[in-house]
Order: structure tokens, then sequence, then C-alpha cells
């Protein structure tokens, strides 16, 4: 309730500032106003073109994120599990891990021969390391004694993998899709605005070339709108998959 | 081995070292005891003297420095659903409910799933857990947990239980049922028990027999017969004889404490405070 009050308040002096093209040091002349920003919306709505920029980002999205996803929960898995292939791949990690990444842009741009795939390659990398930190750090928390448990009641190697370190590492696996979503948009958003075609991103950044003021906040709030929805469906997946009510 | 397999444990001259960066620290130290079939035994002693070591040697999860450690004349090679265990801390899943928990031994044994369902719901039938199945842990007191924990390890049927400071956590009413509960159990499966506890009056109610072990390096100090009748009630820890064994056992304790504190209090100076500390332990109880 509150929550809807305050929302209202912060559209009803966005109207404000901009209506009366308020200067104070920041300048409001050129901001659309909430109204002139609901009407492009209605306007884009019906234009299949502004659709496809949403599906773009979408479908990047999901090829990085999941294909991050595939890649770092396994091998984070495995590297709990197995020293030798901890030291061999942390070291690299920790090397790799502190480049931001759209600082790949260049080099992804040169590595891959399409545009689409280097775009998908940086939503991979920025999601990438926060699922695999995560995963590693859900594997070193797993209890001992549900370990020593198991391997008590007649469990084998693989059996203690899959019926504990597994389900004891999902709440923090979890944590770190979340995260993981959240840097993918902000890689992709980036990526976009650099060298995209199409795009939710490139839209934004285009309607800035274009002068269209009013699509920069539509683009700015489907951005909002589409991190939104992706990280509440990540929580409804944690849901579905630890019923025992480790994600709260 | 069926048919002779009864759940006999024999332990002789067992020694354990731990390799620890600042060298070996030699934790247990000749201690040769046995359980006999069916039997109840406990083991008492100060914290670090060793009873967790030996207890994870017997489950499998220690190879011993020195001696032999053998079930049914078998030495032990690794852990085994033959030998049930049963942790201070709570070891159930969080991420099973409490059937999931219990079949989840069967499991690893390969047994089918409907066999599993059946089997579980009986032993949670006579655990009076019925009602809470489909409940996950997080969902259980300590004792109930504690339960379960006791069902799962007894659902694969093993010939030995070892406990380790099971009820250490639970307060002194849901610790006095659970120790209904688990003679109940012991007395119908007929399974062999090693039971180690720091609390006296649980090791004489439970036990046919009682180890004291010595502060670290940890040695079997002696041994009690508890000719205590069965069933056990309640009532008979204000008999004479269980205030004998306690007061026995207390005095054997005691000094091995202060052992382990390092020994620079004497004893002498502690027997003033220690007469007092047991009349007012005993005015509690009575
Ligand atoms: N993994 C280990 N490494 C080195 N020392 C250990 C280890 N586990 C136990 N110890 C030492 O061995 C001794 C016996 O420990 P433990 O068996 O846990 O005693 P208790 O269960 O009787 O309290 C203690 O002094 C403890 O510090
Ligand atoms: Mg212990």
């Amino acid at each position: 309730m509150l929550g809807l009050v305050s929302l209202a308040v912060f559209i009803a002096v966005w109207q404000l500032l901009t209506v009366n093209h308020a200067i104070f040091y920041v300048r409001f002349t050129n901001v659309p106003s909430p109204e002139e920003v609901l009407a492009r919306a209605i306007l884009a709505a019906h234009n299949p073109v502004f659709g496809d920029h949403i599906w773009m980002s979408c479908r990047r999205i999901l090829y990085g994120f999941t294909l991050a996803s595939v890649v770092a929960i396994p091998l984070g898995l495995l590297m709990g599990r197995f020293r030798i292939l901890r030291e061999i791949v942390f070291p690299i990690c920790e090397v790799t891990r502190p480049i931001p990444a759209i600082a790949w842009v260049p080099m992804a741009i040169m590595l891959w021969p399409t545009n689409e795939e280097s775009i998908v390659f940086i939503t991979f990398l920025g999601s990438f390391f926060p699922i695999l930190i995560n995963t590693l750090q859900g594997m070193a928390t797993v209890d001992p004694v549900l370990v020593r448990a198991a391997r008590c009641l007649g469990a084998k190697e693989a059996s203690v993998f899959r019926e504990v370190y597994l389900p004891a590492s999902l709440p923090q696996i979890f944590t770190g899709l979340t995260v993981g979503m959240g840097v993918a948009w902000v890689s992709l958003i980036a990526a976009e605005m650099i060298s995209g075609q199409f795009g939710i991103g490139y839209f934004t950044w285009e309607a800035y070339s274009l002068v269209q003021y009013s699509d920069i906040a539509l683009g700015m709030i489907t951005i909002g709108v589409l991190g939104l929805a992706s990280s509440f469906a990540i929580r409804l997946l944690g849901r579905l998959a630890m019923p025992w009510g480790a994600a709260r | 081995m069926a048919g002779t397999a009864r759940g006999l444990i024999e332990v002789q001259d067992f020694c354990l070292r731990y390799e620890t960066m600042e060298g070996a620290v030699e934790a247990v130290s000749d201690v040769s005891l046995n359980v006999q079939p069916g039997e109840f035994v406990s083991i008492v002693g100060p914290s670090g003297c060793g009873k967790s070591t030996l207890l994870n040697a017997l489950a499998g999860f220690l190879t011993p420095s020195g001696g032999t450690v053998t079930v049914d004349g078998e030495a032990i090679s690794g852990p085994s659903a033959d030998r049930g265990m049963i942790f201070q801390q709570y070891s159930l899943f969080p991420w099973k409910t409490v059937r999931e928990n219990v079949e989840f031994g069967l499991k690893m044994s390969g047994v089918s799933r409907s066999e599993r369902e059946r089997r579980a719901r009986t032993l949670l039938g006579l655990a009076g857990l019925t009602q809470f199945e489909n409940h996950y842990p997080d969902r259980l007191s300590g004792g109930m947990k504690q339960r379960v924990g006791i069902v799962r390890a007894l659902a694969t049927g093993p010939r030995i239980l070892l406990l380790d400071e099971p009820f250490g956590a639970l307060d002194a009413q849901t610790r006095l049922i659970m120790q209904q509960i688990l003679t109940n159990m012991w007395q119908r499966l007929k399974i062999s028990v090693l039971f180690v506890t720091h609390d006296i009056d649980e090791a004489i109610f439970l036990s046919d027999r009682i180890y004291v072990m010595t502060a670290r390096p940890g040695t079997i100090k002696s041994e009690i017969v508890v000719p205590l009748p069965r069933p056990r009630e309640p009532s008979m820890t204000l008999s004479s004889e269980f205030l004998g064994l306690r007061r026995g056992l207390m005095s054997l304790i005691r000094e091995e404490s202060i052992r382990a504190m390092g020994g620079e209090v004497s004893l002498d100076s502690l027997k003033g405070l220690a007469i007092n500390l047991e009349g007012q332990d005993l005015a509690t109880v009575l």
C-alpha cells in the first residue's frame, strides 16, 4: 500500500519537474514527462519492431545465462569436490574475474564471427562468475556430518554427490543465479549499446541519437521491468527446486 | 555371514594418532573393549578423551594406527549400513521429508520404491512418527529429529548401533523420553549398542555395562557392570543401588576431568567443593 503511494509520489514529482522544465544545475528541459512516455509506450505496444527489440534481448539473455549456468554449476560442483580441479581452474578464475564483462566487448567482436555471438558471449561472461563462485561457496559449506550420515547409510561416492552435495549447495547456487541474472542484464545492455543491432539496450541508445527523448525513458523502464521479471522467474524456480523451504 | 552375524564388537589394543601440522597427536591408546551381541554398553569419560574417535573408527571413518577393531570377527574397512550411527549434531537431510530420510538407507541398497515406502511407514509407526512422515526436518523439535535419526539408522537393519552423545543437546524431559524410546527399540530389535555420553545417570539407566575412559591419550580406566534389573523404570534412579553406582562413577570421572584440565588443581582442594556440588545435585534429583 505504502509502496503504491511512494510510486505515485515519484511519478507526480517527475511530472512536475518535466512539465515546468525545471533547471537547478540538473536540467529537466528535454526530459520527457510521464504522459509523453505513456503515449510512446502505447504507440510502441502496437509496433512490432519494439516487440522485436525486447524479444532479441530476452533471447540473448536466455542463451548467455543458460549457457553460463550449464557450464558454471557443474564446474563449481566438481571443483568443490575435487581439489585438483579446483587448484587448476581457480587461478584462471581469479585473474579473469576482476575484468568486467563490458571490457570484453572489443575482444569479443574480434573473437566471434557474428555480432550476435559476441553479445551472447558478453552476457555469458557477466553471469558466469557469480554462478561459479556461489556454487563453490555452496560446496564448501556443506555440513560434513550430513556426508558422514549418508556414508553410514551405505551411500557411495556418486550417491553422496547427488543426494547430499548437490541439494545442500542448491540455496547458494540460486543466490548465484540471482546475482548472475542481474549482471547478465547489465552486461547485455552495455554490449547492445556499444555494438548492437536490435535489442532493448540498442533501442534506448538509438532513441538518444534520433532525438526521441520519450523512447529513452521507455527503454529504461522496459529494461527495469525485464530485469525484475527475470529475477522473479529465478526466485520462482528456486521455490520449485527447493520445496523444503531453503529459498525463503 | 548370516545366522552367526549378530553384532559382536571387539576392540583390541586400539590406538589412534591424528597427523596434524604440529605433528602426531595420540588421541586414543591401547583401548580394549567388547560389546556382546544384543548388549547395551556405554562409554563415559572427560571431553577430549577420544570417545568420538573410537566411535568413528568403529563406523569406518578412521583406520586404527594400531590394534584391531572388528565386528563379528571381520575387520572394518569403511562405513557401511551394517553399522548405524547417530551423531550429536542433528544429521537429517533438510531437503528430504521425514519418510524420505528414513528411506534413504534402503534406497542406497537398491530396495524398490514401494517396498521402501512400506518399510519406512512401518518403522515410523512403531516410533509414533506417522503423522510427521511428510514434514521437512526444520519443522521438527530437537527430540523429534533425533528420533527420526534413530529410525533412519535402524531402517537398514544394522547389526550394531553407535551413538555419539545423541541426547546432549536435548532438555532433561525430552532426554528421558528419548532414553525410553531407545531402550524399547533396542529390546525389540535385539541389536548391540555402543553409546557414548557424558551424562552418568543416562549411562547407568541405559546400560548393561559401562566403560570409563581416562583423559588424553584415552585408555579404559575401568569397567562397571550395571546389575539393575530390566525393564528399567525412572523410579530406579532413586534406588540405593543406582545412587551407589552413580557415586562410584562420579569419583572416577572427577579424577579424570581434573587430569584432563592439566591436573594443576589438587584433588584435596576440590574435595569440599565437590561434596557440596554433589549434595546439591542430589537435592535437585530428589
Ligand atoms: N581431526 C583431528 N585432528 C587432530 N586432533 C583431533 C582430531 N579429532 C580429534 N582430535 C583430538 O583427539 C582427541 C580426542 O577427540 P574426540 O575423540 O573428539 O574426544 P571426545 O569425543 O571424547 O570428546 C582430542 O584431544 C581432540 O583434540
Ligand atoms: Mg565427542
